[in-house]
C-alpha cells in the first residue's frame, strides 16, 4: 500500500529525515517510536503533505501513485488520514459542517454523489457510537474550547467518518489520561480491517497496550535504526532509548 | 495657486454656489433659525475646507481623488422600477423607502406600518411641514464644527427621512432605507440626511443600504442622527455594497438617554472609498451600546471606520467588535475612541478589532484610543492583524477540503461572527451571499 524509499526531508537548513525506508501493507499496524526530536512527527506530517518541509531525496508511493506529487487534499481523497497531535481550533465552523464539506469533497474527487443531509446524519449517528462522542460536541465550533481528550476523540471520529485506507496517528496519546486513552484506542481498534493500514506514532509504549502493532520501528536521528515485532516496544519500555542510541552510534 | 488646487476648489465652489442659489429661492425663510443654522454650517465648511492627510482624523484616508472630480448635485434621475431589478434584496419585507440620487421616491417606496406605531416622512416634506420638529433636533447631535463633510451635509441636505416612534410603541416591521445612486450617465453627488427619534420605551429596527447603478463616479455624503430616549431600544444596520467608483462618507450620530439600548452593525462589502463615522453619546445611566462591523476591501478599495463611544454618565455598558478581511491592494482603517468622562463611574467599555490580511499588498491601520477620566471603570481593547491561519488551512486540506474552499470556509466563519448579529433575516441572507461570492473570487 505504502512504499517509502530513502525519504529525506528538511525544514530550512536542517535535515530531519535522513533516508527512511518503510513498506506498509493493507491490514497492518506499524508503530513508529523514538526519542524526542528523532523525526517521528515530521514523517507523519510529510506523509500528510504539510508544506513546511522540503523533500530533498527519495520517493513515497501510495498504491503505486507518487504521493509526494499530491496536494494534501488529494492525499485525503486518495485515502490518507492524519490524526493531529495538536488538532486545530476553528471558530465558527461546526464539526458537523466541516465533516460534511470534507466528506462530500472526497466523494466528489472519487466520482461519487454527495451525501444529502439525511444520509449524512445517519452515517454520523452510526460513527458517533464508535468513539462514544456526544452530538452537542459536534454542533460546536470545531475543537474550540474542547478538552485534550475531546479533541483526540474528535480526531478518531473524523477518521471513522472519512474511512481512510491509511490512518496516521501522530502522538494521539499525548495529553490523555488513561480513560481517554482507552476510549480513543477502542475507536481506532474498531476501525481496523484487512483493507486498512495504520501508522501509530508514539513516544511511549502505553498506547501500544491498547492498539497492538504488527511491527515496531525505532526512529533515531532521522533514520529507522531498528525494526521488530510488537515485543520490541516492550523492550524499549523496559530499557529506555539509551541502548538504541548506543547501538546506532556504534553502527 | 497650482492647477490641482484650482481643481479641488472647483468642487468646493460648486457646492458653495449651490447653497447660495438655494438661499435665493427661500425669500423670507432665509431669516428662519433653521436657515441661519444651515448658513453657519456652510461657513464652517468653507472655513474647514476638505480635509487633507495632515488632519489627524484623515491621516490614512485621502480624499484628493474624490474632490478633484466634478459631480452633478441636482439629484435628477430617469430611473424606472425595472432598473431596480438587479438591486432587489429577495424576500425583504417591511417599510422600504427608496432614495435615488438622494431624493425620496414615494412611487417606488412602501410604508406598511400604521401611523400609530411610527411616523415616517421624507426629510424634504418635514422641512416644509414641521419646521419646529426639525428645529428641535436637526444638527443638535451631529457636530459640524470639526467635520467638513458633516458641515457640508448640514448646509446642503435636502432629503432623506424623518422617523418618529411614539412613546411606548414597538414598530413591528423594520424600516429599510435604500439609497440608490444612479451613476449610469453622470457623476452623481448626494447628501442624504436622516433623523430618527425613538420615543420613551419604544422600539424600532432600521437599516440603511447603499447601492450604485452604473460605473460613473458617485459620492454619498450621508448623516443620520438617532435619538434613543429613555428605556427605548433601537437596532441599526448600515450596509454598503457599492460600485468600484463609489465614494461614501457618512456619519451616524447616536444619542442615548437612561436605560436605552442601541445595537448596530456596519457592513461594508464593496465601494471605492468608504469612511464611516459612528459616534455614540451615552448620556444616561444603565445604557447599552453594541457596535459590530465587517469590512472586506479588495482590489483597490479603501474602507475606514471611525467609531467614538462617549460615556458621559455612570453605569453604562458598551461593546464593540469590528472585523476586516483585506485582499489584493485593499486598505482598511479602524479608529476606535472611547471616552469615559469623570462622572461616568462604573462604566464597562470593551473594544476589539480583528483583521486578516490575505495579500502582501493589502494593509490595515488600527488605532484604539481610550481616554479614561474616571477611576472605577472596566475598559479593555485589543486589535489583531494577521495572515490567514496556515495551520487551520492545512488541517482542513488534510481532511480533503481543497485549498480555495478551505480558505473560503475559514474566512466566511470569520465574517459570519458579525453577519449573524443582523436580525433582519433577508438582509443577513443577502449579505451572506455577497460575502460568499466575494470570498470565492
Amino acid at each position: 500500500m505504502l512504499s517509502i524509499s530513502n525519504l529525506q526531508a528538511s525544514i530550512g537548513d536542517k535535515q530531519i529525515l535522513k533516508g527512511i525506508d518503510l513498506q506498509i501493507n493493507a491490514g497492518e499496524v506499524h508503530a513508529i517510536m523514538g526519542p524526542n526530536g528523532s523525526g517521528k512527527s515530521t514523517l507523519a506530517s510529510v506523509l500528510a503533505g504539510r508544506e513546511d518541509y522540503e523533500i530533498t531525496e527519495g520517493t513515497v508511493l501510495f498504491e503505486g501513485d507518487d504521493l509526494l506529487d499530491m496536494a494534501p487534499e488529494e492525499r485525503a481523497a486518495a485515502g490518507i488520514f492524519l490524526a493531529f497531535q495538536y488538532p486545530v481550533e476553528i471558530p465558527g465552523v461546526s464539526t458537523t459542517n466541516f465533516l460534511k464539506t470534507a466528506l462530500n469533497e472526497i466523494r466528489k474527487h472519487r466520482g461519487q454523489d454527495p451525501l444529502d443531509a439525511v444520509q449524512f446524519l445517519k452515517l454520523m449517528k452510526e460513527k458517533m457510537k464508535l468513539v462514544n462522542i456526544d452530538q452537542s460536541l459536534l454542533s460546536r465550533s470545531l475543537n474550540e474550547g474542547f478538552s485534550g481528550g475531546e479533541k483526540k476523540r474528535n480526531e478518531v471520529f473524523q477518521m471513522a467518518m472519512l474511512e481512510p485506507k491509511l490512518a496516521i496517528l501522530d502522538e494521539t496519546d499525548s495529553g490523555l489520561d488513561i480513560d481517554a486513552l482507552r476510549i480513543v484506542a477502542e475507536g481506532v481498534n474498531k476501525l481496523r480491517s484487512p483493507e486498512r493500514a495504520t501508522i501509530v506514532v508514539t513516544h511511549y509504549q502505553r498506547l501500544l497496550d491498547y492498539i497492538v502493532p504488527d511491527f515496531v520501528h525505532v526512529l533515531y536521528k532521522g533514520r529507522i535504526v531498528k525494526s521488530g515485532p510488537k515485543e520490541l516496544a516492550l523492550e524499549l519500555e523496559e530499557k529506555g532509548y539509551d541502548w538504541i542510541r548506543a547501538e546506532a552510534e556504534a553502527a | 495657486m497650482t492647477p490641482s488646487n484650482q481643481q479641488y476648489n472647483q468642487f468646493k465652489d460648486q457646492l458653495l454656489a449651490a447653497f447660495r442659489a438655494n438661499e435665493e429661492r427661500l425669500n423670507g425663510e432665509s431669516k428662519a433659525p433653521l436657515h441661519q443654522l444651515r448658513r453657519s454650517a456652510l461657513q464652517q465648511f468653507e472655513r474647514l475646507g476638505f480635509p487633507t492627510i495632515k488632519h489627524e482624523e484623515w491621516k490614512y484616508s485621502n480624499v484628493n481623488s474624490l474632490i478633484k472630480q466634478a459631480f452633478d448635485i441636482d439629484g435628477a434621475s430617469s430611473i424606472s422600477e425595472a432598473d431596480m431589478d438587479d438591486l432587489q434584496i429577495p424576500n425583504l419585507e417591511g417599510n422600504i423607502l427608496y432614495f435615488v440620487n438622494g431624493q425620496y421616491k414615494p412611487d417606488l417606496s412602501r410604508i406598511v406600518s400604521p401611523a400609530e406605531q411610527v411616523q415616517i416622512t421624507s426629510f424634504a416634506e418635514a422641512l416644509k411641514a414641521e419646521p419646529e420638529l426639525i428645529d428641535k433636533h436637526f444638527a443638535r447631535y451631529a457636530d459640524y464644527q470639526d467635520n467638513a463633510f458633516t458641515a457640508l451635509n448640514t448646509a446642503l441636505a435636502n432629503d432623506g427621512v424623518v422617523v418618529r416612534v411614539p412613546n411606548g410603541k414597538t414598530v413591528e416591521q423594520p424600516i429599510i432605507l435604500r439609497f440608490i445612486t444612479d451613476a449610469r450617465e453622470k457623476n452623481i453627488a448626494s447628501q442624504p440626511r436622516n433623523l430618527i427619534i425613538v420615543g420613551r420605551n419604544a422600539e424600532v429596527t432600521l437599516a440603511e443600504s447603499y447601492r450604485t447603478l452604473g460605473d460613473r463616479s458617485s459620492f454619498s455624503n450621508a448623516v443620520t442622527e438617532i435619538v434613543v430616549e429613555q428605556d427605548a431600544r433601537a437596532q441599526y444596520y448600515k450596509v454598503q455594497n457599492e460600485s468600484e467608483a463609489a465614494y461614501h462618507i457618512g456619519t451616524t450620530q447616536v444619542y442615548q438617554a437612561d436605560n436605552s439600548h442601541f445595537y448596530s452593525a456596519t457592513v461594508t462589502l464593496n465601494g471605492n472609498f468608504v469612511r464611516n463615522n459612528l459616534n455614540i453619546v451615552l448620556n444616561g445611566q444603565h445604557c447599552e451600546a453594541f457596535m459590530y462591523g465587517l469590512y472586506m476591501p479588495n482590489g483597490r478599495q479603501h474602507v475606514d471606520n471611525h467609531t467614538l463611544v462617549d460615556h458621559a454618565m455612570p453605569n453604562s455598558y458598551s461593546n464593540e467588535l469590528y472585523k476586516g478581511i483585506l485582499d489584493d491592494s485593499g486598505t482598511g482603517v479602524f479608529n476606535g475612541k472611547i471616552f469615559v468622562r469623570p462622572d461616568a463611574q462604573k462604566t464597562n467599555a470593551y473594544q476589539s478589532c480583528k483583521n486578516v490580511v490575505l495579500s502582501p499588498n493589502a494593509s490595515m491601520n488600527t488605532k484604539p484610543q481610550l481616554e479614561i477620566f474616571a477611576d472605577d471603570v472596566k475598559c479593555s481593547h485589543g486589535t489583531t492583524t494577521g495572515k490567514l491561519d496556515e495551520e487551520a488551512l492545512f488541517y482542513m486540506r488534510s481532511r480533503g477540503i481543497p485549498k480555495d474552499e478551505a480558505k473560503t470556509l475559514l474566512m466566511y466563519a470569520f465574517a459570519e461572527d458579525v453577519l449573524s448579529q443582523i436580525k433582519i433575516d433577508p438582509i443577513r441572507e443577502y449579505l451572506e451571499g455577497v460575502v460568499q461570492q466575494k470570498l470565492a473570487m
